[in-house]
């Protein structure tokens, strides 16, 4: 552990953080093209190239735009909600793997520095602990705009999030048994070959956790903290300017965070299939490492760009579902489930072990 | 009692357990939209590209001067009458000797209006016309306005400029494309 260690981890924390909030930036681009494209139109095309500049335009405004805090607000709190939304997506992205290890030992570094921002033991901890914590930036904030359509959206959201964080905590459990860690980046580096990635090997678990995900980042089918036709934008109805920029922003960062999780969980993180071979053909040494590490990096994010393209494609297909319904399908359906799959799973484990 | 051979029996029965699913029904949701995302799109970028417009488009008014440039209106008053908006309005007077090279017949308009806000740009006024004097040109639309003086269209912005007769070599390319649709179908006699 030398200086020159500490600031290679910096510039990648610092590269993977400023990667999160351009991809974030970019989604709501993304965003906007797809529901275009699947609505047979053309989406943004006149701010720069192929409307680029859209998303710089759009934040242009919203600084622009009156920031306004009701009267009856409670003040403190009407602002510590969208910064705590923002901290909360901000902080998560740190203990994903976004790739192997780099050898940078012409820097004199004698270690190999993981693409990761911390390595902890405990990463897939970490990150549902700090996605619970994101559900009270949307509690406070539609707590303290003192508005009956806001509150209703804050209640939605917890209950919504409550509910299915328990499915989802209860399906990762399985793979968690499988791998025996809780570091993710165990858990990536266990499905080094593409048959052996954990969606071939849950596949139950990973359609709950991709269900539960949907709804622990609001997102359609289950955006009823913010459904406009019954709450007019439910929590941040009362929100505006960048206040309300922040609370749009987080949940890009979260469907970012969120695919990130997906892809590193279920499907093999940087691993990519025929990556043996690809290693096979790499010159040796540090600049073989290093370029099979970077081609891990371009894979993930390939994986992660495909899922958000997933999110957005859910979002433009399937409508809404009722309150009622959500409760449903979250206790009755997913929870057992759940806990059939970790059953059967130990059932596997412990038949494969003896 | 069957009403319309359309009518479909309603059914309550429970759902299946695939349809319970939902997921099957999701898949096949998202294969259409996916289907959406790769077709050809619909929109036309406005400004840079203009749909075509028909040839018996009824757009913007133009009292027409004949081949020496003279104003070809009477003020007759038919197309005013002929108005089921009535959103014409002209004041008629005598052409005094020495104005010949500018009106056409002995009588002409001295004031002819237009509403734009109540004109529905059926046409009735072209048809009406026995002088050929008011056509709704097909390749000009009348342009959105911003404050009511503007509404009411003048000799000043309705009579057909003299450029337009000027680089006219013949009386035919004078006229507007409605004019030359006119033409044809009296030509291939199909009136």
């Amino acid at each position: 552990m030398d200086v020159y260690f500490f600031l290679a981890k910096a510039v990648i924390i610092l590269l993977i953080f400023g990667i999160t909030l351009l991809i974030a930036t970019y989604s709501t681009y993304a965003e906007r093209k797809v529901a275009a494209f699947i609505q047979d139109r053309l989406g943004p095309n006149r701010a720069g190239p192929w409307g680029l500049l859209q998303p710089i335009a759009d934040a242009g405004k919203m600084f622009f735009k009156e920031d306004f805090i009701p009267a009856n607000a409670s003040k403190w709190l009407f602002i510590a909600g969208p910064s705590l939304a923002m901290l909360t997506a901000c902080l998560t992205s740190c203990v994903i793997p976004f790739g192997g290890t780099l050898d940078l030992s012409f820097l004199g570094i004698s270690e190999l520095v993981p693409v990761q921002g911390i390595d902890v033991n405990i990463g897939i901890l970490y990150v549902f602990g700090l996605v619970s914590l994101g559900v009270y930036g949307v509690m406070i904030g539609g707590w303290a705009s003192n508005n009956k359509f806001s509150l209703l959206g804050a209640i939605r959201a917890a209950s919504q999030n409550i509910s299915y964080e328990l499915a989802m905590s209860l399906s990762i459990i399985a793979i968690i048994m499988m791998t025996g860690s809780l570091s993710i980046s165990q858990i990536v580096a266990d499905q080094d070959s593409f048959y052996k990635w954990n969606v071939w090997r849950q596949p139950v678990g990973f359609i709950i956790f991709l269900v539960c995900a949907f709804a622990e980042c609001n997102r359609t089918p289950f955006d009823l903290p913010e459904c406009e036709t019954e709450l007019i934008g439910g929590y941040h109805t009362e929100y505006s300017s960048m206040k309300l920029g922040f609370y749009l922003f987080a949940e890009y960062i979260n469907m970012f965070v969120s695919s990130a999780v997906i892809s590193a969980l279920y499907f093999g993180g940087y691993h990519f299939p025929g990556e043996s071979l690809v290693a096979g053909l790499m010159p040796a040494g540090a600049l073989g490492h290093n370029l099979l590490t970077l081609m891990g990096i371009l894979v993930f994010f390939g994986k992660i760009l495909f899922f958000i393209f997933f999110f957005m494609w859910v979002r433009w297909t399937i409508a809404r579902f009722r309150y009622d319904q959500l409760m449903n399908l979250g206790w009755k359906s997913l929870i057992p489930l759940s806990i059939a799959n970790i059953l059967v799973t130990g059932v596997i484990i412990l038949f494969l072990n003896s | 009692m069957q009403l319309t051979s359309r009518a479909k029996r309603v059914s309550n029965k429970k759902l299946s357990l695939g349809e319970r699913l939902y997921l099957p029904a999701i898949v096949g949701g998202l294969g259409i939209t996916i289907k959406h995302f790769f077709r050809k799109k619909v929109t036309i970028n406005y400004p840079e590209e203009q749909r075509p417009m028909s040839s018996v488009y009824r757009g913007l008014h133009v009292l027409k001067r004949d081949e020496e440039g003279r104003e070809r209106c009477t003020a007759c008053g038919l197309c005013a009458v002929a108005c089921p908006a009535e959103a014409i309005s002209m004041v008629a007077a005598e052409r005094k000797p020495g104005e010949e090279h500018l009106y056409r017949e002995e009588k002409y308009a001295a004031v002819y209006e237009i509403n734009m806000l109540r004109c529905i740009f059926c046409g009735l006024c072209e048809e009406a016309c026995p002088k050929s004097a008011i056509y709704l040109q097909s390749d000009k639309l009348a342009p959105s306005f911003f404050d009511r003086s503007d509404v009411i269209y003048g000799k000043d912005r309705l009579v057909q400029s003299m450029e337009t007769i000027k680089t006219a070599k013949s009386l035919k390319s004078g006229l507007t494309t409605s004019d030359r649709y006119v033409d044809k179908v009296f030509k291939d006699g199909k009136y």
